[in-house]
């Protein structure tokens, strides 16, 4: 097996994590999209370092993971906060920037 | 022909070359098992309608993520997949969940028409795209980790993040401390209001003038003595008060023609006769 099948496994991954930002509603479902998107990138990170023979790749792939738990963090703070005001957590509901 | 002569002369020069650039198959096993079920898994995420769905079968793709990236020399990235995205992330996500409320599953209707056809249209286009560049810029050498990994893959990772990286690193700290501040911020809601002291309480709670007491249990009465059965009133009809507002709104209630007695007494008609299945020690007319 070539190692470039784990780049083709990561460019599947991200598609469907790109198309269920698309498709879906539910604001954590979208967040969790883009949770597999960054997850795809980092195995593609992984296998770049694997296939250059030097860490580099490992290590943008481990600042990856902790800027994605940050993101995740403020991501679901401002989620909860939008939950309490419109009491709802679908995307269609948060459009008052629309009138 | 001379491309193909070349990279054999290259190979006879670098066996370790060759023998990097496929991989052994124990880890072809292990990528043809895991990748489908990722694959899977991650298109379960996708179509899944409730919520709670979506995040269990994310974190199998997870997962099986972490065990592709142990057999890919990276155990450190491994290790710290399954503690910090499914151990941490995860957890997170079920506990806004939780809070949000697991009974809002998404709506089908499209509110933009076409929506879901531009989108996989959309999606195709960019899988199309992504895998003609992947293709393009593939190589068939693969220098394999086998040499960076000489002195351990944590020394390696350390001598880089807290060398080369260490900058980047000492900013993901700021970065870390500034989302655990925005998060608190973000979540916190001041009480505009002074705490409500135990007297307004039981006052607001008699002023109402609904039921002051403890509500009936679930089950008392009916056939069944689990909580998603209501109690019986009676007159026969269930109790709506006696199950949780919680199992009611997911709809886990037992249905009502299980909990009406099929040929209970009823007001008004005459008691009927017990004797032949409470072995004999029923009310005798």
């Amino acid at each position: 097996m070539n190692p470039a099948n784990y780049l083709f496994l990561s460019a599947l991954l991200f598609t469907l994590g790109a198309s269920g930002v698309l498709l879906r509603r539910n604001a954590i479902v979208v967040f969790m999209c883009i949770e597999l998107m960054l997850n795809a990138t980092n195995l593609a990170f992984v296998t770049f370092a694997r296939m250059n023979g030097n860490l580099d790749g490992q290590v943008i792939a481990f600042f990856v993971m902790v800027v994605a738990a940050a993101e995740v963090v403020v991501g679901l703070a401002i989620i909860v906060t939008i939950f309490r005001t419109r009491r709802s957590a679908s995307v269609d509901e948060a459009n008052l920037l629309k009138y | 022909m001379s491309a193909l002569s070349a990279a054999g002369a290259a190979a006879a020069q670098h066996p370790a070359l060759l023998a990097a650039a496929h991989t052994s198959t124990g880890e072809a096993v292990t990528f043809w098992v895991l990748a489908p079920i990722a694959v899977l898994a991650a298109l379960g995420m996708l179509f899944s309608r409730k919520a709670v769905h979506s995040a269990l079968f994310l974190a199998v793709t997870m997962v099986c993520l972490a065990v592709l990236y142990l057999a890919q020399d990276a155990p450190f990235l491994g290790v710290v997949q399954v503690v910090v995205y499914t151990g941490a992330v995860m957890m997170l996500f079920l506990f806004v969940l939780m809070l949000v409320g697991v009974d809002a599953s998404d709506s089908l209707i499209e509110t933009i028409r076409g929506q879901r056809l531009a989108a996989g249209l959309a999606a195709i286009g960019f899988a199309l795209l992504l895998f003609t560049g992947v293709g393009d810029a593939l190589t068939d050498t693969s220098s394999g980790l086998a040499g960076a990994n000489s002195s351990g893959n944590v020394q390696g990772l350390a001598a880089l993040v807290f060398g080369k990286y260490v900058y980047a690193f000492e900013i993901t700290s700021a970065l870390l401390i500034t989302a655990a501040l925005a998060s608190m911020v973000l979540a916190h809601r001041e009480r505009d209001e002074p705490a409500p002291t135990q007297r307004q309480i039981s006052r607001a709670r008699f002023q109402v003038g609904a039921h002051p007491g403890a509500l009936p249990g679930p089950g008392v009465y009916a056939r069944h003595n689990a909580v998603d059965t209501p109690a019986l009133l009676p007159d026969g009809t269930p109790a709506e008060v006696s199950v949780s507002k919680a199992l009611v709104s997911r709809g886990l209630t037992r249905p009502a023609e299980h909990t009406e007695l099929p040929e209970g007494p009823r007001p008004g008609e005459p008691e009927p006769d017990y004797t032949s299945n409470q072995l004999g020690k029923g009310p005798t007319p």
